[in-house]
Formats: C-alpha cells, structure tokens, sequence
C-alpha cells in the first residue's frame, strides 16, 4: 500500500509522534561515568552471575504463561458471572425497585424541613450523614501526609553513605529542594507568554466558580467537594503559569498545615456539637433558616467551606509535592 | 436520548480497551482522561449533576495531572539513567 | 440461565465489563502505570453501577423544586451521596499510589513490575 506524505498519516501510521517528540524538550547532557554508577553496574553483574538457573528459567516462563491464560480465564468467568446476575435484576429505572425503599423516601420527604438544605445530597452527606463526610476529609488529609513522606526531599544535603551500608539505605537518588527545582525548570517552558496571559484570564474564573460552587452546594449541584477541586485545579494552573516563587507567597507549608487543621477542627467540634444535642434532643440554636436563602440550612454552609478548603489545599499539596518535594 | 446513552457507554468500553492496548504511556493517560468526562456526561444524563461536576474537576482534571506529572519526572530520571529507547 | 432483563440493564452490563476490563488491566498488564489506570477504570465501574441502580426513569434529580416533596418526584439520592465520597478517595489513593511509583523508579530505574520483583529477590529482601 502506498502512503500518502502528509502530517496526518505520519502520524496514523505511528512513525512521529506529535505530541510526544515535543513534550520532553531538554537539552543534551553529556554522559559523565560516576562513581557510584560503575558500582552498581558492578554489583548488578555480580548478582547476575550468582542467580538464574536454566530450570529456573523454564518454570519461571511456564508460571508466566499459565499465569497470563489463568488471569484472562478469570475476568472472562468473573464478567460472565455478573452479567448472568444483571441479567435477573429488575429493570433498570423501575420505580418500585427493591433499591427505592422507604431509606431515600425519607431523605427526599422530609429532608428539607430537617435539615434546610435545598439540594437533598448535600442535605444528606453533610447533616445525616455527616461524620462519614469527616472520616472522608482525614482520608484526604493523611493521603497527603503520607504523600509527604514518601516524596519529600530534604533542605540540606544529607551526609553521603557509609562503608557498610546496605544497597537501599545510600542516599544516593535523593536530592536537595534547590536542585530539584532547578532540575525541574529545565524540561519545562520558562515564563511562556501564552501560558501566562491564559492564565491570567482563567484563574480568576475558576477561583469565583470554585467559591460559587462551594457557597451554592446547599442551593444547588456542587458543595465542598467539587468546588474544592475547581479551586485546586486554578491553583495548579496559576502554579504552571507562574511558577514557585509566585505560589509560594500565599501557600507554604504553613498554610496548608494551618488550613488543615483549623478546618477539620471546626468540622468535628460543630459536628459533634450538633449530633450531642440532637441525640439529647437538646436545643441546639442552630438557625435553620429559610429554603432556599444563601444564609440558610444551619450547619452545612460552614461545613462545605471546611470541606472545600481542606480539598483545595490537598489537590495542590498533591501536585506540589509530586512536582518538587516539598512546598 | 437512548441512542445517545449507547454511544457513550460504547464509547467508554472503547476507551477501556484502548488503554490496555496502546503502546505509549501518553496516550493511555490521555485517553483515560476523555473516558473521565464521558462519564462526566453520563452521569448528567442519569440525573446526578453532583456527581458530573465533581467527576469532571476531580477525575477528568487532577487525577490525569497527577499521571502526567507522574509521567514526566520518570522521563525525567530516564533522561538522566542515558537510556531513552526504554519509554512506555 | 440468561435472564430476562439483560438488555434493559445495558447501563449495569456496562459497568460490569468495564470492571472486568479494569480487573484484567490489574492482572495482566506489567507497567505500573497501567495497573493504577485499570484500578481507576474499576472504581468508575463501581460508581456506574451504583449511579444506574439509583437512577429512575423520567424522574428528576434530588433538588427540591416548587416545594414539591413528593417520593415520587426524584431519583433516589442514597446513591449519589456515596458515589461522591467514593470519588473523591479514589484520587487520594491515586495519588498515593502515583507516589509510590516514583519512589519505586527512583530506586530500580524501571516500571516494570517483574524486574522490580526479580531485582528484590536478588537483594534479598
């Protein structure tokens, strides 16, 4: 078959990439022998001579092969399972289905007078169900936390490895802040015009859509989380633009730390507050306010802006840690 | 409507295939991110805008971002190991 | 053996291949990058599923309008509620998942699973 030439069936038949060949611009590095590279490649062939048996070999190719025939003969079985399952459900979008029970009949008749709020999911997760939303957001927290601990990088250069330390205590991979940094500006497009002004126009958009969303969720679709992720989404996006000198004057490490907890606090201690006098069936002063008013609904307009800032935060800890280590 | 709902779970199934098959890392992240906003728009068409807004900022946005990332501080190491060839 | 209803729950049929095309990617695939995307196809699975049995025909979504407070009025909002708690973990053990990655390349210099495992063995760990 004759190929035409043209940029489209370069591409259709697989031989430039374009988006690939031009994501990684880096310029070219001589390759410089370290010291510690010629030992590894030392201890790697050592290991090499030491194992790998023929007989190992062989039982390790049929593992393999009864391996990959066994994992495709389960999803096929599993698949078929289910769908004989689906098959004897009821119908889907009956109205009298087994799932429509007396549960969410009373979430949607008396939702509104119980908890003020006009958008019945939000009404749900954040006044019924509450403390589930808070075990949530220390899901969030500790995914962070431990993201942390295993992509931070140190301030100062750690002090260079012993004699007899074993293979994986070395510090050989880590690096300091400063050079991943700068390690990371140099794939990158430094101060791109177009980036810039872009951002300059949507970041503002998103911060005000992200503040709607969270300050609407108890009026309409949305709430803590999704408003906490557009307003993340803006900050990774002002991050790209503008770089770490410029996030780094109003988001540190401090204020995540701070944010985070004043959040997460104020969530259990109003949380618990409401659900011991309800229990006790004390009055708990709580205005619930009228349907539908922005000042309304008790409890849940404070807990979604606890919500959203604690999602917020943790969507660019997530993309600043991933990026440089640290933030 | 019901035509378009078929097209769009077809489509997802698609996309799920295409995943697993496609050779470079890139492109299977790229297209799990559209598989992220079809279900977005499915998630409209089944009554739950919750749902679809938070799908379309947290999955169709973040999570590909963090792949990406992912993606380019490992072509960055392997820019640094001197063995390019090995990609995907 | 088949039922009745198969075709009238394309959308639960759907969720389901899409979670054994997930399940399979966990399986079979060797890049580590690939298994987290198979894992994510899984959790949306869920979600589908659980998003399609909430979901009734010609109903609403569950915002009070007109003060109509009728069961019958909306779909069922239980379903929604946890499928927007779910999402949102979900991208928390991405991420965490992500960062296990590099850790991993940062010490093997791959992301294959079976190098990674060969080369533990060979240390002795």
């Amino acid at each position: 078959m004759k190929r035409k030439d043209n940029a489209f069936f370069r591409w259709f038949f697989g031989e430039t990439d374009t988006m690939l060949g031009r994501v990684e611009m880096r310029p070219q590095q001589e390759y410089t022998e370290t010291a510690s590279d010629i030992r590894e490649v030392m201890q790697d062939s050592l290991t090499q001579d030491q194992t790998g048996d023929e007989e190992d070999f062989v039982l390790i190719r049929v593992f393999h092969r009864l391996y990959r025939v066994a994992a495709v003969f389960f999803c096929v079985a599993l698949i078929a399972v289910l769908l004989i399952n689906v098959s004897w459900l009821p119908k889907n979008g009956g109205a009298d289905n087994p799932v429509n029970n007396e549960v969410s009949a009373r979430y949607i008749e008396s939702g509104l007078q119980e908890t003020g709020a006009v958008n019945i999911v939000t009404g749900m997760i954040l006044d019924y169900r509450a403390f589930d939303t808070f075990g949530e957001s220390n899901v969030l927290f500790i995914a962070t936390v431990t993201v942390l601990i295993l992509l931070r990088l140190d301030k100062e250069k750690k002090a260079p490895a012993k004699k007899g330390m074993p293979v994986y205590q070395r510090p050989k991979d880590e690096l300091t802040i400063a050079q991943a940094q700068s390690r990371d500006r140099i794939y990158e497009p430094k101060n791109n015009v177009i980036l810039q002004v872009v951002a300059g126009f949507l970041v503002p958009i998103l911060f005000i859509f992200g503040i709607y969303v969270i300050l609407n969720g108890h009026l309409s679709p949305g709430g803590g989380f999704s408003g906490g992720a557009i307003i993340g989404a803006g900050l990774i996006l002002y991050l790209n633009a503008f770089g770490f000198e410029k996030t780094e004057r109003f988001f540190t490490e401090k204020t995540y730390k701070w944010v985070s907890f004043f959040s997460l606090t104020f969530y259990c201690l109003a949380k618990s507050y409401s659900f011991f006098t309800g229990a006790n069936h004390l009055e708990s002063g709580i205005p619930l306010g009228t349907p539908g008013a922005i000042l309304s609904s008790g409890l849940i307009l404070p807990l979604n802006i606890c919500v959203g800032l604690v999602v917020a935060c943790t969507m660019y800890a997530f993309y600043a840690l991933f990026r440089k280590g640290g933030f | 409507m019901d035509i378009f709902t078929y097209i769009l779970m077809g489509f997802l199934v698609v996309c799920a295939i295409s995943v697993t098959f496609s050779k470079k890392l890139l492109n299977s992240i790229l297209i799990f991110m559209s598989y992220s906003l079809v279900m977005s728009v499915i998630w409209m068409l089944l009554e739950s805008p919750d749902l679809a807004i938070t799908e379309a900022a947290v999955g169709a946005g973040v999570t590909s971002v963090l792949f990406f990332v992912t993606l380019k501080k490992i072509n960055a190491m392997m820019g640094e190991d001197g063995n390019d060839e090995k990609k995907g | 053996m088949l039922g009745p209803n198969l075709f009238a729950n394309y959308g639960e049929a759907v969720a389901i291949i899409l979670f054994g095309i997930g399940f399979s990617n966990l399986l079979l695939q060797k890049n580590l990058i690939k298994k987290i995307i198979g894992l994510n196809i899984m959790d949306t699975a869920v979600y589908l599923y659980l998003a399609e049995k909430g979901y009734i025909d010609g109903r609403v979504a569950p915002i009070v309008t007109n003060g109509v407070q009728e069961v019958g009025a909306y779909i069922n909002p239980v379903p929604s509620g946890l499928v927007l708690t779910g999402i949102v973990v979900s991208v928390s053990v991405t991420a965490l998942m992500l960062s296990l990655t590099i850790r991993l390349y940062r010490r093997y210099h791959t992301l294959d699973l079976d190098e990674i495992s060969t080369r533990l063995k060979k240390e002795g760990l």
